[in-house]
């Protein structure tokens, strides 16, 4: 078997997933270990929920098999739902506090569960769960959300923070680095009290 | 020599520049527009580079510069091989002196196009070298003998990526760059590259004489190559044969087919060491049927007896399916979960202040029972506001409205193409239905970028691929002189005027074109343009709906009222239709 710690991370497109993955790619490089990952481009991903699968020291493919995730973290809680069949059992879940409805709710009427629902389902699992949107406003930018959210899952991932926070520093633009330091600090707190 | 973490398309990118590239041409298609994307903004290029204004267009480009000598890269999606398999399949007969690698990029599950059609097929009807990779560190490292093979056997060499390469990533280990140093010089020799009769027969002939000796170096390269472990064995290609690698028992002997065509007399030697072989990969049974040509009484499982799918992707516990199934996979190596059902759906949508909403908006207002041929692009999203009724391939908007026009059916006809779309092989389209008479309305959603696939220029931009200044084609202009009559641009943030020209145009007998013009939402906030956000005033809301079914992912309804969230980019259309005038602009009373 593939032996690699397996991360999905979910979300709706344009949350930042993809600099999420490339902080977790860049981080592994940092430590010397091999990483795959498989992302959504193109059509797939205009405001469409997005997936980006990360296998830490894997060898083999890019895509974690449902029910073989160590972690999911999630920048949305409708999205934490939809993929927490990719948890394996005992796996964790870091998942945002914000739902976004999609839009067939109100154009289809269609039904959606309530956050306090979603929460409930989630809690089946080991669950962090988090308001990544304000901690990153205090941090000092909403769109640090993403970094927040990796700070906080950092501390169940086999990375050391030293490595992620450099890989931080070398992808966001320089002029917010003090602002995505503070928010994976912020997030890692955070974590640490899950 | 450098580590680095990328995805696929930049390793090939980067793989084309370690190789040398001088030329290189393309149309943007998913999953393979990020190659060119990469290349087009490097400092200090000594390569040319451009976005092409469709695949034969570019594939034509790349040739004439392979034809002089120099190494040549052409990128397009699966389905744009389509467009250029003319020049394809004569390109094999002209053959090159420089080398020629044709990225064709296939989308297995169409995540994000309109067939699954498989390029090996192409590079087998062709007779030209296939290059497949199983990974993105494989796809890098293909790419310099892609080089070298074309040059070796004078022949266009296809390299086939899939979406789970192109868009996977991984840490790669990259080699040096080159700097394009030669010069391109076209040497007359008509034998060669004027295909009459008389000499495309002989051309042939040579063709087909290559082919034994690209097999066998194909192996000698080590792109095919085997493991024996025992008695029974899987046969896999492409990133099947990662994930088979990723499933494989004690026991079981491997293959691995990374290059076409396949040497059959190697092939036969290996499946006959053993009591039964399983076949593994993507689409079409490209290898299956070889196997099945060589194996004589051995059993080969697969596509053709049902145990393996001739369509979508493969996934890890798919293959482990499959390699259960067959007897290959002594136990299940994955837990059976099952996804939580009934959730709302969220497929991708037209961002909020997309200009197509607006047009969309007031095509379907004009013209209610009308049929609505439209086109490939970001507009494709239209199906689910009701204003998408066919979409086929690149430019099929306008000669299917002109089709059913022709066909006699009554109804009003209003067709919807992009303005990349319609340079690409729509202008033709158009021509034709002029010329032929049709009755229809074209409407040219004009965002001037290539949106869909990341915001590429083209001919309508006023940039190069490299960002240098080039005048605009006029659209306006372009259709004119294509024998239309009636052609209005309007801005279709306007409902009203929108609604108004349509209306002009719905009277009319003949081509009509409505040329709907606006900056993508994504490029204007790019550029910084700032319009000022919107907002629903609650005590002035009825709580109608109307701005709701608009279909906005800026406007949610809560409490019975509506409300506009953060996406709003301030196109202000919402704030038209609100039939009490609830909505206004932030800061406004």
């Amino acid at each position: 078997m593939s032996g690699s710690f397996d991360i999905l991370i979910v979300g709706i497109g344009g949350q930042g997933t993809i600099l999420a993955s490339n902080i977790l790619g860049e981080a592994c490089l940092i430590e010397g270990r091999h990483i795959k990952g498989a992302e959504t481009h193109g059509m797939a991903q205009r405001g469409g929920s997005v997936e980006s699968h990360i296998r830490i020291d894997g060898l083999f493919g890019p895509l974690i098999p449902p029910g073989q995730a160590d972690l999911l973290i999630s920048f949305d809680l409708l999205e934490a739902l939809r993929y927490s069949h990719y948890l394996k059992k005992g796996g964790k879940m870091v998942v945002n506090r914000h739902l976004v409805l999609p839009t067939s709710v109100y154009t289809q009427n269609l039904v959606a569960p309530t956050e306090d629902e979603i929460i409930a389902a989630l809690k089946k699992h080991e669950l962090c769960l988090l308001d990544a949107d304000k901690m990153a406003e205090e941090a000092g930018s909403p769109l640090s959300q993403n970094v927040v959210m990796l700070g906080a899952a950092s501390q169940s991932m086999p990375l050391k923070p030293e490595s992620l926070l450099a890989a931080v520093k070398n992808l966001v633009p320089k002029k917010t680095i003090e602002i995505n330091v503070k928010a994976f600090e912020t997030g890692r707190e955070f974590g640490g009290t899950c | 020599m450098a580590r680095k973490y990328l995805l696929g398309n930049e390793a090939i990118a980067h793989a084309c520049v370690e190789s040398g590239v001088d030329f290189i041409s393309g149309y943007p298609g998913t999953p393979s527009s990020e190659v060119i994307d990469v290349l087009r903004v490097q400092p200090d290029r000594s390569y040319y580079v451009e976005w092409s204004v469709n695949e034969k267009v570019a594939l034509e480009n790349a040739l004439a510069a392979a034809w002089c000598g120099i190494r040549s890269l052409c990128t397009m999606k699966h389905v744009g091989l389509n467009v250029a398999a003319d020049p394809l399949m004569t390109s094999a007969y002209t053959g090159i002196t420089g080398g020629l690698v044709i990225m064709s990029a296939d989308d297995p599950f169409a995540h994000s196009s309109q067939n699954e059609q498989d390029t090996r097929c192409y590079a087998h009807f062709a007779r030209v070298p296939c290059l497949d990779p199983a990974g993105i560190q494989e796809a890098h490292d293909m790419i310099p003998e892609a080089f070298d093979l074309s040059e070796e056997f004078g022949l266009p060499v296809i390299f086939r990526p899939t979406t789970r390469i192109c868009h996977s990533k991984g840490d790669v280990e990259l080699g040096e760059s080159v700097v394009s140093i030669r010069k391109g010089e076209f040497h007359k020799d008509p034998r060669q590259y004027v295909v009459i009769p008389a000499h495309t027969r002989v051309l042939h002939k040579k063709l087909n004489e290559k082919q034994s000796a690209i097999r066998k170096r194909l192996v000698e390269r080590g792109f095919n190559h085997f493991k024996i472990r025992g008695k029974i064995a899987i046969i896999a290609s492409g990133i099947g044969a990662t994930y088979v690698q990723e499933l494989l028992p004690e026991g079981v002997s491997f293959m691995k087919i990374g290059a076409y065509p396949i040497d059959e007399e190697w092939l036969g030697d290996f499946v006959k060491k053993h009591e039964k072989v399983l076949v593994i990969e993507e689409l079409a049974p490209e290898v299956e049927e070889v196997v099945h040509q060589i194996a004589g009484c051995v059993p080969v499982f697969g596509k053709k007896n049902g145990y393996a799918p001739y369509e979508g992707e493969l996934s890890p516990q798919a293959v482990a399916v499959i390699m259960e199934k067959a007897g290959f996979l002594p136990k299940k190596p994955f837990p059976q979960v099952n996804p939580i059902q009934n959730l709302p759906p969220r497929p991708p949508i037209l961002c909020a202040g997309c200009l197509h909403r607006g047009a969309f908006y007031a095509i379907k207002k004009v013209f209610k029972d009308a049929i609505y041929p439209s086109d490939i692009g970001c507009y494709t999203l239209g199906l689910q506001l009701g204003v998408v009724d066919t979409t086929i391939c690149m430019g099929a908007s306008i000669t299917v409205a002109s089709g059913i026009s022709h066909a006699g059916d009554p109804h009003d006809i209003v067709c919807t193409i992009g303005d990349s779309t319609f340079l690409h092989t729509g202008i033709q389209g158009l021509i034709n239905a002029v010329y032929n008479g049709a009755n229809i309305t074209v409407v040219i959603l004009d965002n001037r970028i290539t949106a869909m696939t990341g915001h590429q220029p083209n001919p309508n931009t006023g940039v190069t691929a490299c960002g240098v200044e080039s005048p605009p084609v006029s659209l306006d202009a372009l259709c004119r002189s294509c024998g239309v009559s009636f052609v209005e641009s309007v801005d279709p943030y306007d409902i009203t005027g929108m609604v108004n020209i349509l209306q002009e145009a719905k009277k009319r007998k003949g081509v009509k074109v409505i040329i709907a013009k606006q900056m993508c939402v994504i490029s204007a906030r790019r550029a910084g343009v700032k319009r000022g956000r919107y907002r629903v005033h609650p005590e002035i809301c009825t709580g109608c709906g109307t701005c709701v079914r608009f279909g906005c992912p800026a406007i949610e309804f809560e409490d019975e009222k509506a409300r506009i969230n953060e996406l709003c980019s301030g196109c202000a259309v919402c704030a038209e239709l609100c039939p009490v005038g609830a909505i206004v602009r932030e800061g406004k009373k």
